[in-house]
C-alpha cells in the first residue's frame, strides 16, 4: 500500500497535495484497492466552490458508489477531464490520477489533515 | 458432513446445459412460423413512401418450434426459488406457494376490466389493508404503490405533505448507514437532504449520535429494523422518541419485516409510516422485473394524506372515496398491482396469525443455524445472534481470497450466491438470508459447500478466482460490462 510522504490525507481516504495557494486532490491507494475496479467518475466543474468535507464528486466501482469529499475548502480551478474518460487509471496509480485542483480558501484547514505517518496508522486500524 | 458434488446432485448444476445461440444467429432466410390465408379483401392503400424502409428489417426468421426450443432452453438456464436455495440477503427469496397462483387466476379476478372495481375485489383489497395494518401496528394502509421503492416514495411524499400542512417544511432526512440501500434515493427524490448516521460498534443506531444530528430541520428518520446487518435495533424506541420530540417522523422500511411478524410491530416501536414488500414478506413472486407491490401503512395523524382513492366500507358495501382534500394524490392507476395483492391475501389467509409468526421464527432460526455452523471459518460482521440474515466479512479468508470468488464458486456447487458487498459498512460483505422456506437438508448442503470452498481457498485460491466452471457461462467480465455496456443488437 503506497502512502507518499509529501501528501496530506483525510479519514475518508482522499489525498491532498498542497503547493502554495493551490491544492490537488485525489483518492488514496487504499481507497482504490478497497473500491476495486473503478468504472465511473463524476467530477465538479471549474468555478464550483466547496467547503472541507463537502462531497465534490462520485466514484463508482463494480462493488460500490462513494462520494469523494473535499479535503480543504476552496474554488475549483482545474478538473482532470481525461480521468473521467479513463477512470480505471485510478486503479493503476491513485496518486498520478489527480481529480481536481482548488484555490485554497483557508490555509489553516491543512493542519487538520493527516500526514503520511498518521494516515498509515489509520489504514492499519481499518484493515484489522 | 463431507459430500462430493456431481452435476446432478445439486439443483443449480445441470447435466444437460445446451449452448444456445441468439435468435439472430439461428435465423434462416425465408423460414417462417406462421401461415396466413390468402388475402380475400381489397389491398389497403399503400403507406406513404417516406414512411417505408429502404429494405426489410433484419428480423430473425425461424419456425415456431425453433422459437419454442430457444425460449425453453433459456428458461432452463434460470435459477429461482423453485430450483433450490436462493439465500439472497435483504431480498427474502421465500417460496411462493402455488395456491396463490390458483387464487389470482380465478375468473372473477383475472378476467375483470380494471375500471370495474367490483365488490369482491374491493373487499379483498380492503381486508388485505386491514390485515397489513394489524401485522404492522398501523391505523390505515393503501395498496396502491407498485413496488418497494414506490412505497418509499409514497411514504416520503406523505411525510412532506404532513409537514407542509403544519407550515413547518423541513429539509433533512436522517438515514442510518445500516438502513436499506434504496432509502437515500427515496429521500433525495423528495428533495430532502440526506444526513447519514454512523452506526455504533455493535452495528446499531447510537441514540446519542442521533440526538446530536436531530433538530427542527429534520423531517424524518428512515429506519430498517432488523437493519441490513441482520441485527435488531435495540434502541429503536429511544431513537423514535428522540425524533418525535423534535417534531420529526419515523419511516420504517419494511424490507426486513419477515424477521419480526407476530413478535413485534413497527407501529409499537415508533413508526409513523412504513411500507411493506408483498413480494418479499408475503410470498408473491419477485425478481426478473415482474410486478411487486409496496403497500404503505400510516398512523392516524397521517391518514388524511394517503393516496386517493381510498376504499371505504359502508354497511356491507365497499366504495372508492375520492373526497380526500389533503391526499398526496394518486400513486398508481386503478387499484394497484391487483394480481400481487390477491396472492398476498391468499398467503395471509392460508398462514393465519400463528403461521406468520412461525415463519418469522424459522427465518431467524435458519439464519442463526448458518451463522453458528460457519462462524469458525467465516468471520461474522457482528459476533452475536442475528435475526433473519447473517453477514460475514472477507476479512481473514485464506490467501486474501475476495468474497466475490467465494460467491462465484458457490454456483459450481449449485446454489444461487448470496448478496455480496452489501451492506457497505462491512468489508467484503456476504449477506445470507435463507428464509423459512428451506428444509434442513438444503441448509446443510449449503453449509457443506461453504466449508468446502473455504478449504479450496486454502489449497488452491486460483481455482476460486476462475470459478464458476459448471455454469452455462463462466466468469463474467463485470468491469467491461460496466464500462462498455452493449445494450442493443446489431441490426443492419
Amino acid at each position: 500500500m503506497k502512502i507518499p510522504a509529501d501528501l496530506r490525507y483525510t479519514k475518508d481516504h482522499e489525498w491532498a497535495k498542497i503547493d502554495g495557494g493551490t491544492a490537488t486532490f485525489g483518492i488514496t491507494d487504499y481507497a482504490q484497492d478497497a473500491l476495486g475496479d473503478i468504472v465511473f467518475l463524476e467530477l465538479p466543474t471549474v468555478g464550483a466552490s466547496f467547503k472541507a468535507g463537502d462531497a465534490l464528486g462520485v466514484v463508482e466501482s463494480v462493488k460500490a458508489v462513494s462520494d469523494i469529499f473535499a479535503p480543504l475548502s476552496g474554488e475549483v480551478t482545474a478538473v482532470n477531464e481525461e480521468l473521467t474518460k479513463a477512470p480505471e487509471t485510478i486503479n493503476t496509480d491513485a496518486y498520478a490520477a489527480w481529480m481536481v485542483k482548488i484555490k485554497i480558501a483557508d490555509p489553516n484547514e491543512a493542519k487538520a489533515l493527516m500526514d503520511a505517518a498518521a494516515y498509515k496508522k489509520l489504514v492499519a486500524e481499518v484493515a484489522k | 458432513m463431507s459430500k462430493s458434488y456431481g452435476p446432478c446432485d445439486t439443483p443449480g448444476a445441470r447435466g444437460l446445459a445446451l449452448c444456445e445461440p441468439t435468435l439472430f444467429e439461428r435465423s434462416t432466410p425465408g423460414r417462417v412460423g406462421y401461415s396466413l390465408p390468402r388475402v380475400d379483401v381489397n389491398e389497403p392503400p399503400p403507406l406513404p413512401a417516406e414512411l417505408l424502409r429502404d429494405e426489410p428489417a433484419a428480423w430473425p426468421e425461424l419456425s415456431e418450434v425453433e422459437v419454442v426450443r430457444h425460449f425453453t432452453r433459456l428458461s432452463q438456464y434460470n435459477y429461482g426459488v423453485d430450483s433450490g436455495l436462493y439465500p439472497l440477503g435483504s431480498c427474502t427469496m421465500k417460496y411462493n406457494p402455488k395456491i396463490n397462483e390458483d387464487v389470482c387466476r380465478l375468473a372473477g379476478f383475472a378476467d375483470v376490466h380494471p375500471a370495474v372495481a367490483h365488490q369482491g375485489l374491493l373487499r379483498l383489497i380492503y381486508e388485505l389493508e386491514q390485515f397489513l395494518a394489524e401485522i404492522a401496528g398501523m391505523d390505515a394502509v393503501t395498496c396502491q404503490p407498485a413496488a418497494g421503492a414506490h412505497g418509499e416514495l409514497t411514504g416520503m411524499l406523505i411525510i412532506r405533505a404532513y409537514h407542509a400542512s403544519r407550515n413547518d417544511p423541513r429539509s433533512k432526512v436522517i438515514i442510518p448507514d445500516t438502513a436499506h440501500g434504496t432509502n437515500p434515493a427515496s429521500a433525495a427524490i423528495c428533495n430532502y437532504q440526506v444526513v447519514p448516521l454512523k452506526s455504533n460498534e455493535q452495528g446499531l443506531i447510537d441514540p446519542d449520535a442521533l440526538a446530536a444530528v436531530m433538530d427542527e430541520s429534520v423531517a424524518a428518520i428512515m429506519i430498517t429494523n432488523p437493519n441490513t446487518l441482520g441485527l435488531f435495533e435495540e434502541n429503536v424506541d429511544r431513537a423514535a422518541h428522540i425524533v418525535h420530540e423534535r417534531g420529526g417522523l419515523v419511516y420504517y422500511d419494511g424490507a426486513n419485516l419477515n424477521a419480526i411478524m407476530g413478535y413485534t410491530r413497527p407501529g409499537d416501536f415508533g413508526a409513523d409510516v412504513l411500507h411493506f414488500n408483498l413480494h418479499k414478506t408475503f410470498s408473491t413472486p419477485h425478481g426478473g422485473g415482474g410486478p411487486g407491490a409496496g403497500p404503505v401503512g400510516v398512523k392516524k395523524h397521517l391518514e388524511p394524506f394517503l393516496p386517493r382513492p381510498v376504499i371505504r366500507k359502508k354497511g356491507r358495501q365497499y366504495a372508492l372515496d375520492f373526497d380526500r382534500p389533503q391526499s398526496i394524490g394518486r400513486m398508481r392507476s386503478w387499484c394497484g398491482n391487483v394480481g400481487v395483492l390477491i396472492r398476498a391475501y391468499a398467503y395471509i389467509r392460508e398462514m393465519g396469525a400463528a403461521g406468520l409468526k412461525r415463519s418469522s421464527e424459522l427465518a431467524v432460526l435458519n439464519a442463526n443455524y448458518l451463522r453458528v455452523m460457519l462462524q469458525d471459518l467465516y468471520k461474522v460482521a457482528q459476533d452475536r445472534p442475528c435475526m433473519h440474515e447473517v453477514v460475514f466479512t472477507e476479512k481473514g479468508l485464506p490467501n486474501d481470497v475476495p468474497m466475490l470468488d467465494v460467491a462465484k464458486r458457490l454456483m459450481d456447487y449449485g446454489f444461487h450466491p448470496p448478496t455480496i458487498y452489501f451492506p457497505l459498512v462491512v468489508k467484503g460483505a456476504m449477506m445470507i438470508e435463507p428464509t423459512e422456506s428451506f428444509e434442513p437438508e438444503s441448509l446443510d448442503a449449503f453449509i457443506t459447500a461453504m466449508r468446502d470452498i473455504y478449504r479450496e481457498a486454502q489449497e488452491n485460491p486460483a481455482l476460486l478466482h476462475h470459478a464458476p466452471y459448471n455454469t452455462v457461462v463462466r466468469r463474467l467480465d463485470e468491469v467491461r460490462a460496466a464500462r462498455n455496456p452493449k445494450l442493443t443488437a446489431d441490426m443492419e
